[in-house]
């Protein structure tokens, strides 16, 4: 499915694991922009809005590099976006259960595969930037997106690729250690 | 007659060794990890996690296309340094290797990413005291191999002083390890393991582990590689086949009563590469 924002009910379609693009309007923040907007108030229209756990590499006009950075930073500072309308969390490695619990009914969470900095960025046109005196990883850039190839990690309905692969992965390692413990040392 | 690296004319060989070096791991990928990458792309059934790997090899085409780094985590720069007998080892050497990380920051150009390790201010060149991490040995030619280390792999790497009687525990410790991991250290993973040794000693072989190249393992590596790819982590910790791409053990001797284990966990952005310095007339 290809999104474009602002983002409206749609998002309640999706479900992990299926495979979207994203376009139009993006938003950039890490832990420090994060903090910022809770104190002061989100400097962008956050109805429909999406949001990117991302530090960008910027030279003049040019985004040069624009990875995911790890979600998981982020956990406690989730709820003010959710709950003022931001319907779409862009980041890499998935988020608590306390998120997925604010994403239900509202919004989804999108992973964005670490490491493809070069190919988030030839997706990408700069258009604006709040905070930057935060310093170039931290700042807000506002960036309009064509077509950034995403995976829906978290649902609106609770289901959670992340988890779900992890409680697998926990599962299989408890039965390799029955079986490494039967043999004779 | 024996060269010191002081002379500037060998210290600005050294330095731009060092800075190419630099500019191609950071840039292209090594073949061996490409072909490691477009294996487990044929191989892999998860519907999502060959969607996963097909970014993962657009991103590195696009890279090399526009030569620009891989990943917006250009690491942290460790150095290998072969020195031949004609070469001699000053303090020079590691100024000049200091300065070819310089002028790669500048010119490639790389994200400073060194701070005080207290303060965490950022030096702002990717050098400080300790860092580049340069390791030197005696080689036959003067070579300089770079390994800049990025830190979502690195953070999730872990040391253990098993009991002598826990050899067999091994794969399992390794394996424990990627599981501990899960998505943060950018699956699919490269494991570079150093098995004896001391403390410290284990850690530095499982790190020159991962310089070895990937397109061959040893029946032992092989078996690890297979017990981590049961977990089904898969790239990114979103579910498949491919958790990790190979795994590297190197030994070494080890006192009677320790069996120090250390597993350096690299991200499918194995970045690697070499130069020889050419050392002028």
């Amino acid at each position: 499915m290809n999104l474009r924002t602002p983002l409206g009910d749609e998002v309640l379609d999706l479900r992990a694991g299926d495979r979207v693009t994203l376009s139009g309007k993006v938003y950039t923040a890490r832990d420090e922009a994060h903090e910022r907007m809770r104190r002061e108030g989100i400097p962008f229209d956050p109805r429909g809005a999406a949001v990117y756990h991302c530090g960008p590499v910027v030279a003049g006009e040019r985004i040069l590099a624009a990875g995911p950075t790890t979600s998981a930073r982020m956990n406690a500072f989730t709820g003010f976006l959710l709950e003022a309308g931001v319907r779409a969390i862009i980041g890499k490695g998935g988020m608590s259960p306390a998120v997925r619990e604010l994403l239900r009914g509202r919004a989804v969470y999108l992973a964005f595969t670490g490491g493809c900095a070069v190919l988030a960025a030839s997706r990408m046109r700069l258009s604006g930037v709040y905070y930057p005196d935060l310093g170039m990883a931290e700042a807000v850039w506002a960036i309009e997106l064509d077509h950034l190839p995403l995976v829906v990690g978290m649902d609106a309905h609770g289901a959670d690729l992340f988890a779900e692969v992890g409680e697998k992965a926990k599962l299989q390692f408890r039965r390799l250690s029955k079986s490494t413990e039967k043999e004779p040392a | 007659m024996m060269r010191d690296p002081g002379d500037p004319a060998l210290f600005a060989a050294i330095a731009r060794a060092t800075r190419d070096a630099l500019a191609e791991a950071e840039v292209n990928l090594p073949r061996d990890v490409i072909a490691a990458l477009e294996q487990a792309r044929s191989r892999e059934r998860n519907p999502v996690a060959r969607g996963e790997l097909d970014q993962i090899l657009a991103n590195v085409a696009l890279a090399a296309e526009r030569n620009a780094p891989l990943c917006q985590d250009t690491g942290v720069p460790v150095v290998y340094v072969t020195l031949p007998p004609e070469i001699a080892c000053t303090f020079s050497l590691y100024r000049a290797v200091e300065e070819g990380v310089r002028r790669a920051t500048r010119e490639v150009p790389l994200r400073p990413n060194v701070v005080d390790p207290l303060t965490r201010k950022n030096t702002g060149d990717n050098t400080g005291p300790g860092i580049p991490a340069v390791h030197v040995r005696p080689g036959n030619e003067f070579r300089i191999t770079v390994l800049p280390k990025g830190a979502g792999a690195e953070n999730v790497s872990r040391l253990g002083m098993l009991l002598p009687t826990e050899a067999g525990t091994i794969p399992r410790f390794v394996t424990e390890t990627v599981l501990l991991a899960g998505g943060r250290p950018c699956p699919p993973v490269i494991l570079g393991v150093g098995i004896g040794g001391t403390f410290d000693g284990a850690a530095a072989l499982a790190k020159e582990a991962l310089l070895l190249p990937i397109d061959s393992m040893d029946q032992y590596e092989q078996a690890i590689c297979d017990a981590v790819n049961t977990l089904g982590i898969g790239p990114m910790g979103l579910g498949g086949d491919t958790t990790a791409l190979a795994v590297k053990v190197r030994r070494s001797a080890c006192h009677t009563a320790s069996l120090p284990v250390a597993v350096n966990v690299q991200c499918w952005a194995a970045r690697r590469a070499s130069r020889v310095v050419e050392v002028p007339p």
